[in-house]
């Protein structure tokens, strides 16, 4: 036997470490006993609020947004609840390797390569905390093996959301506008305040316009949840949400299908007589009150691809050259051609350059300035139309009888400027819609802050400017005759929108009332009670002689309805009176031309103000005029026959 | 041979033979079911349905079982198999770092059909047998440095090993169990500063210098853990978050306990509450009352471990005894502060309340250890004509 391995009694060596242990054990317990003592008995109650705090989440619970309907109630935007396939950042697996798998699995069961899932997360990482919506409508298949593998899924969430129906596909989608979640930047944004982070908001149009009505207060549900989020149990508390108010547009249904389908007809003209003809616009007008009737442009898009994320096809066909998310209506820069000499005539008319019988001889052409500049009525060798008065020259759209006021006008100061501004031209109508081109009414003083402008950029970017520097190639113009000569036929530098030309028309019909023009009629709750007519007043009032008015509407009813007008072969056969004024603006060379027309019908109780363009649509009256024949059909509830026009003057 | 009782004080009139017959110190008994107890009512707070508690019941039965018979078994005959435990110990965490399964980034188990097992927990026994009888062993040369460096130097290299599987908690362990041994053994007061100062030393070498010098010792995720709990708000989302819960959990525990309507725990706030954080599962539970009830019943544990320490019929049972109180002690220090906030996190678990196979078998193991022992000492007196004291 070992020698040490037997019984041996406790030396004092060893009974002083059994009692040091014994002693560090006792220090330890006190340790920890006060410790205990501290954080229950003393911090406790403050320790039960951090507790309760924890255990109880306030879920929000989306509202669905109000519907958006037409002056007589047609649904044309509603909400329609879908299952959306989201991912909680906070809950991904750490690691480029790890997610890249996990987009790979969740992309198989969704139809989905792992690329764009990526591309979807990181453009959303500045909203960290906010779900990221990867597909709506992934198929019930998908959604089953989704939540039969949540454990292979981490992260993955299946929740419902509302989204957006759209009912008339690409119909009037610039103008509507879509919605999407909130960006931090819109969060800070007055407009959308007490939207939380995980909002939806829109994003343009109408959408955006009347979002505070539109958008409604998503509910709250308050639920107990255990440390990864998952609710235990029932609610605590719930607030249901509310849906959105409905907005009530002035937009006639009818009238705008029409309008989309008149304004194809013209393209389809146009390209018939050889030119692109392959985007345009139109507004119709209330020009009582600036009721927008039907506003469109082609081309459109289906926004139904903003309710799930934008796949990179679409994305490029949004940013095309053809540029289908601009409202041409509200937002094209256009010069109008023709259609602006009822600017030009008021103008002449009450400063006194000419008067109603003054009579004119159209030789075709003319030669002005020391350059001995040559201006020329349109066609190869140029029309000559003789002997004209003003509602001759209106009638027949002489160039040379409104290239002849404007060089007549430019010594006395920007004559035609002015009565341009008062009209509406060059500042922004007021529309009900975010983002509206207040367009360009040119003379020497915006010409001299155009170069300083210039002058500023070429400095700052040096020679790579000129592209992007200004409206100017050649920086050492001045402003000259010839210059107000071309303004006074609606070319030049003068830029204005389909918009603007149907306000300016209203106000001549109306007696010198400039209507705002709106889309919204008014906001009713959801169980059709009006909470908000929207009923903006003329932005103002203009002064004109009740007699130059009437010079000026009787040459343009002679121009659609009379022989010899520019649109008689079009509107001669129309049963009802119409007031018609076509537009053929001339771009860069060797570019189509593009087509305007623009038309009032009287009637006591819907008189309607159409403006409508065809970019590179060729004469106003061969695609433009037809169009508009459509529409007025259409209003007035007339058999629709597509009347091609023949003439040939601008 | 030395005849004189090992306890001074009063001493027993009657030699009572069947004193021996109760074949176990009852009042570490107690204890141990006390803990047991406590632990099947805390998992049974802390989890939804009945998987955890079950188990852990089946696990305390089959470790009684092991106690039961470990108990029967002089514990002096391992000292013959010393070397095979120190390969088993060995071998078993070769095997894991080579085969086990990785949880949570860390290697620490073999997976059985039933039940994965965990090597750095049953190593801490096979380690401290070892260990004792090393020291016995060589117990004519316990002054000589040679003995101290080579007991630290066989329990570092364990220790090192499971560091890297990784499992930080045990490997402390396995040093802390390794000092303790030789404190009891009487290892003089020399060498045992200059360990403890050697130890400081590498610990700073560790924590501060290597990763200064760009040597990652410790896993980026330790290092973290073991320094979170010195500014748990700065990062409350991920290190300190376990702790900021767990502290959270016991504070509002109160007096005495928030009971069924405590959330904290219930909800899963507090990570790992049926293992590493039972802890807190108590202290919001039952309170200060409920907090203080277990740690009595740990002092008791303690208490009785020291006193079988003290009757050992040998050295070899005395430096088992003392190898294992260290483990107790550590383990409930380290495991408690943690969930109160004033130590790191480490990954020890609670002795026989955290849940976990392995980690229950090893203290029943440890616990047959110390009856045995008891049982020895008692069988060895009463040969000799004396009855021992409780």
């Amino acid at each position: 036997m070992d020698p040490l391995d037997r019984h041996t009694p406790m030396s004092p060596q060893l009974a002083l470490r059994v009692a040091t242990i014994g002693g560090i054990a006792l220090v330890l317990f006190a340790i920890i006993l006060f410790r205990l003592w501290y954080l229950q008995v003393l911090s406790g109650p403050q320790y039960v609020q951090l507790a309760n705090i924890n255990r109880v989440r306030d879920v929000p619970i989306q509202a669905p947004r109000g519907d958006i309907v037409d002056r007589s109630g047609n649904q044309i935007v509603g909400s329609r609840q879908a299952v959306a396939v989201q991912i909680d950042q906070s809950e991904l697996p750490a690691g480029a390797a790890a997610r890249l798998a996990l987009y790979t699995r969740l992309g198989r069961v969704i139809g989905m390569k792992p690329a764009a899932i990526r591309t979807i997360m990181h453009s959303k990482t500045n909203v960290p905390y906010a779900n990221v919506t990867i597909k709506v409508d992934a198929g019930e298949r998908a959604l089953v093996e989704l939540k039969e593998n949540q454990n292979l899924f981490p992260g993955v969430a299946i929740s419902p959301v509302y989204v957006r129906a759209y009912k008339y596909g690409d119909l009037a989608a610039q103008v509507l506008g879509n919605v999407g979640s909130i960006s931090p930047s819109e969060l800070k944004d007055p407009r959308f305040k007490g939207v939380p982070e995980t909002g939806v908001v829109g994003q343009g149009g109408l959408e955006l316009q009347y979002d505070q009505f539109l958008r409604g207060t998503d509910g709250v549900q308050r639920v107990q949840v255990d440390s990864e989020g998952l609710p235990t149990g029932a609610p605590l508390h719930e607030t249901a949400p509310t849906q959105g108010h409905e907005l009530k547009l002035s937009v006639d249904l009818g009238l705008e299908q029409e309008g989309y389908r008149a304004l194809q007809t013209g393209e389809s003209l146009a390209q018939g007589n050889g030119n692109a003809g392959d985007a345009g616009a139109f507004v119709a007008l209330d020009p009582r009150n600036g009721q927008v009737l039907a506003i469109g442009s082609l081309p459109s898009y289906n926004p139904t691809i903003y309710t799930h994320p934008v796949t990179p096809a679409e994305q490029a066909l949004l940013s095309s050259p053809t540029a289908p998310l601009l409202d041409r209506a509200t937002d094209g820069a256009y010069p109008t051609g023709s259609t602006f000499k009822l600017v030009t005539a008021m103008a002449a008319l009450q400063d006194g350059l000419t008067t109603a019988s003054t009579p004119f001889d159209d030789t075709g052409c003319i030669t002005v300035g020391r350059d001995h500049e040559k201006f020329c009525n349109a066609g190869n060798p140029p029309e000559v139309l003789g002997l004209l008065t003003m509602p001759t020259a209106i009638q027949e759209s002489s160039d040379l009888y409104f290239f002849t006021l404007g060089e007549d006008a430019n010594p006395q100061g920007p004559i035609i400027q002015s009565w341009a501004r008062k009209f509406g031209f060059g500042r922004s109508t007021g529309i009900d819609l975010p983002g509206e081109f207040a367009g360009v009414v040119p003379d020497a003083a915006w010409l001299k802050n155009v170069e300083a402008q210039q002058y500023r950029c070429l400095k700052k970017y040096g020679k790579a400017g000129p592209a992007t520097c200004g409206y100017i190639s050649d920086p050492t113009r001045t402003w000259v005759t010839g210059d107000n000569m071309h303004f006074a036929i609606g070319q030049g530098d003068f830029l204005a929108t389909p918009l603007q030309l149907a306000v300016a028309y209203s106000t001549l019909f109306e007696d010198g009332k400039v209507p705002t023009p709106h889309l919204g009629l008014a906001i009713d709750d959801n169980d059709g009670r009006l909470i908000q007519k929207i009923d903006p007043p003329p932005a103002r009032t203009i002064k004109f002689s009740r007699a130059n008015q009437q010079v000026i509407e009787q040459g343009l009813h002679a121009a659609a309805q009379s022989p010899g007008g520019t649109s008689y072969d079009v509107f001669g056969s129309f049963p009802r009176p119409v007031y018609g004024k076509t537009g053929t603006a001339q771009h860069a060379v060797g570019s189509d031309d593009q087509a305007w027309y623009v038309a009032y019908a009287p009637d006591p109780n819907r008189p309607i103000v159409i403006a409508l363009t065809i970019e590179k649509g060729g004469f106003g009256d061969q695609s433009a005029a037809p169009a508009v024949r459509l529409m007025l059909s259409q209003w007035f509830g007339i058999a629709k026959k597509v009347v091609k026009g023949s003439s040939q003057t601008l | 041979m030395n005849t004189t009782p090992i306890q001074s004080g009063e001493m027993p009139t009657i030699a009572n033979p069947r004193s021996i017959a109760l074949p176990f110190d009852p009042l570490l008994m107690l204890a141990a079911f006390g803990l047991a107890v406590c632990s099947l009512v805390a998992l049974g707070g802390a989890t939804a349905g009945h998987y955890y508690t079950e188990r852990q019941g089946i696990y305390f039965a089959v470790g009684i079982v092991l106690m039961t018979v470990l108990s029967r078994i002089d514990y002096s005959r391992l000292r013959e198999l010393k070397y095979g435990l120190y390969a088993i110990l060995l071998g078993s965490i070769l095997l894991v770092l080579g085969l086990g399964r990785s949880t949570l980034g860390a290697t620490r188990e073999i997976s059985l059909p039933f039940f994965s097992f965990q090597a750095s927990e049953l190593g801490k026994i096979l380690l401290i047998v070892f260990l004792a009888s090393t020291v016995v062993d060589r117990s004519r040369r316990l002054s000589q440095r040679d003995t101290t460096a080579r007991v630290m130097l066989l329990a570092i290299g364990p220790a090192m090993l499971v560091i890297a599987q990784p499992d930080l908690g045990s490997g402390m362990v396995y040093v802390v169990v390794a000092l303790a041994i030789l404190f009891v053994a009487g290892t003089s007061w020399k060498h045992l500063t200059a360990l403890i100062t050697l130890g400081i030393v590498s610990i700073a070498f560790v924590l501060v210098a290597a990763p200064a010098a760009g040597v990652h010792v410790l896993k980026p995720y330790q290092l973290d853990r073991l320094t979170a709990f010195l500014h748990p708000t700065d990062n409350p989302a991920q290190q300190g978050y376990q702790q900021i819960q767990s502290k959270i959990a016991i504070g509002s525990g109160q007096k005495t306990g928030r009971g069924n309507a405590a959330t904290q725990t219930k909800l899963k706030f507090v990570p790992e509450d049926q293992t590493d954080f039972i802890f807190a599962v108590i202290g919001e539970q039952y309170g200060f009352v409920g907090a203080a009830l277990v740690l009595s019943l740990y002092a008791l544990l303690i208490w009785r471990t020291l006193r079988i320490l003290t009757i050992a019929k040998n050295l070899f049972g005395a430096l088992i005894a003392g190898g294992i109180v260290a483990m107790f002690m550590f383990q409930v220090f380290v495991n408690v502060g943690m969930t109160v906030g004033i130590m790191p996190i480490t990954g020890v678990t609670l002795p026989l309340l955290s849940y976990g196979g392995s980690s229950v078998l090893t203290t029943f193991l440890a616990l047959g250890l110390l009856q045995s022992i008891y049982v020895q000492a008692r069988t060895s007196a009463a040969l000799k004509g004396r009855v021992l004291r409780f």
